[in-house]
């Protein structure tokens, strides 16, 4: 069975209802204006946020798994990724195994021997990728993946992203970047009221 | 060896140092003035009152009284804990958080001390009881109010290395871990310099006050051992208690962090 990831009438705060589903191998993109609340959606799918509605990974509903589990298969990226130990290759459950990734994004290896603070915002959102992908979740709720990277390596994440979903993965896509998603999405969802 | 007293001019002579104290701060426009004699009047009306609720106290069939005031002081701990959080935690809430972190410790040490030490003769006697779970209680609420507000205050300022942790599946407890293990270390720095200084950098309190009251100096270090040993104990545990409630304060059961529920510091 091909996995799904299926929101319906998803609430929190001020956002919403929000209903959408998302294949395997499927890539969504979220749009609309800034601060109509699309962070907030990807962070109510990955259970971040407390939420109204209901979100099922094909037939088992959220609350119906421990929250980590849920975490493990549909996985949030922020976009401004946070860090919690000193040196960068700390992140990852095995640093020695990132080596054709950190090349496919155009980092060097000895990155990850660096600390967090010695590294471009750019090179830090590349590597945050690299760790939400390190246990290949089902699904993966990308913010802004590509803010702060120059055209070239827009194009190296992008071509990452193409083989994520090849493989299977889901990807539910908040970009400003329109042909961006345009490049990316099988579908747009527009919120703020723009329909779509 | 005759137990040393200070009379009413010495307590007029050591007001006058502190006076001269808050005139200095007053001189150099350092603004503590007003805090040093607040402070001052506040803590000899305190002593004063409470000698003279001591010696009703300790009076012949007056025992039964202590745990009145130990209760007490457990309410009057809690309040300076949620306090020192500075309007982080709501006031229900902070109070329940600190009156189990300094309740259930002292509850443990201080009870320890009353049934097994000093061959659990005369434990339960106030002039014993009272004390013992004065000083106790003071450690409990310094470690429970240290530890707390650096638990809070860094999950502010690592929220984002705290979320980043549970979006990639870790456990509440795995992704709040190195706050934490911050939170226990600066709750017990104060108990830690003060084990680690005590004889060499300074005598503590209670040894001090013994060779004040004519105590034999090998006498009065045992007891001060013996206490030591039981505050480190008790701020483990008030820090383990706090840290615990801490935790479930600031996240929920699907493992999400809510800041939403502590409000802005003050």
């Amino acid at each position: 069975m091909t996995a799904t990831l299926r929101a319906q009438d998803v609430t929190c705060r001020q956002v919403g209802p929000v209903s959408l589903h998302l294949r395997a191998g499927e890539c969504v993109a979220l749009r609309g204006p800034s601060g109509v609340g699309k962070s907030t959606v990807l962070r109510a799918l990955a259970d971040l946020q407390p939420h109204g509605g209901q979100v099922w990974l094909d037939d088992i509903a959220m609350q119906a798994m421990p929250a980590p589990q849920w975490r493990r298969r549909v996985r949030y990226a922020a976009a401004e990724p946070g860090w919690w130990a000193p040196c960068l290759g700390d992140h990852f459950r095995d640093p020695a195994a990132q080596a054709a990734g950190l090349q496919r994004l155009g980092l060097p290896p000895a990155i990850l021997d660096r600390l967090v603070e010695d590294v471009s915002s750019g090179e830090r959102q590349r590597l945050a990728l690299l760790r939400a992908i390190e246990d290949q979740p089902q699904f993966l709720l990308l913010d802004e993946p590509t803010s702060s990277l120059d055209p070239d390596t827009v194009a190296r994440v992008e071509a990452l992203l193409r083989d994520l979903l090849a493989g299977g993965m889901g990807i539910l896509l908040v970009s400003h970047d329109g042909a961006q998603a345009t490049r990316l999405a099988d579908r747009i969802i527009m919120m703020g009221g723009q329909g779509g | 060896m005759n137990a040393v007293v200070f009379s009413p001019s010495d307590m007029a002579l050591a007001a006058g140092l502190v006076l001269l104290t808050a005139l200095a701060s007053f001189a150099l426009a350092i603004g503590l003035q007003r805090q040093i004699l607040w402070a001052g009047g506040r803590m000899v009306a305190q002593l004063l009152l409470i000698s003279l609720v001591l010696r009703h106290l300790f009076a012949p069939g007056n025992g039964w009284l202590a745990p009145g005031l130990v209760v007490i002081m457990v309410l009057a701990a809690s309040h300076e804990v949620w306090a020192r959080q500075r309007g982080v935690l709501p006031v229900r809430i902070g109070m329940a958080i600190s009156g189990a972190a300094i309740g259930v410790s002292t509850a443990l040490v201080a009870g320890f001390a009353m049934a097994a030490l000093h061959g659990g003769e005369g434990g339960w006697q106030a002039r014993f009881l009272i004390p013992v779970t004065g000083i106790v209680i003071g450690a409990a609420m310094n470690a429970a109010s240290v530890s707390l507000h650096a638990f809070l205050s860094g999950i502010r300022r690592d929220r984002a290395a705290i979320e980043a942790m549970l979006a990639l599946g870790r456990s509440r407890f795995q992704a709040l871990f190195p706050r934490i293990r911050d939170a226990a270390h600066a709750g017990m720095i104060p108990t830690l310099n003060q084990m680690a200084g005590a004889g060499i950098i300074t005598l503590p309190g209670v040894m001090s006050g013994q060779l004040l009251a004519g105590q034999d100096p090998v006498a009065a270090a045992t007891t001060q051992i013996v206490l030591m040993m039981l505050l480190c104990v008790v701020a483990a545990l008030a820090i383990g208690v706090v840290l615990l409630l801490g935790l479930l304060q600031v996240t929920d059961g699907r493992a999400r962090l809510r800041l939403d529920r502590l409000g802005a510091p003050k």
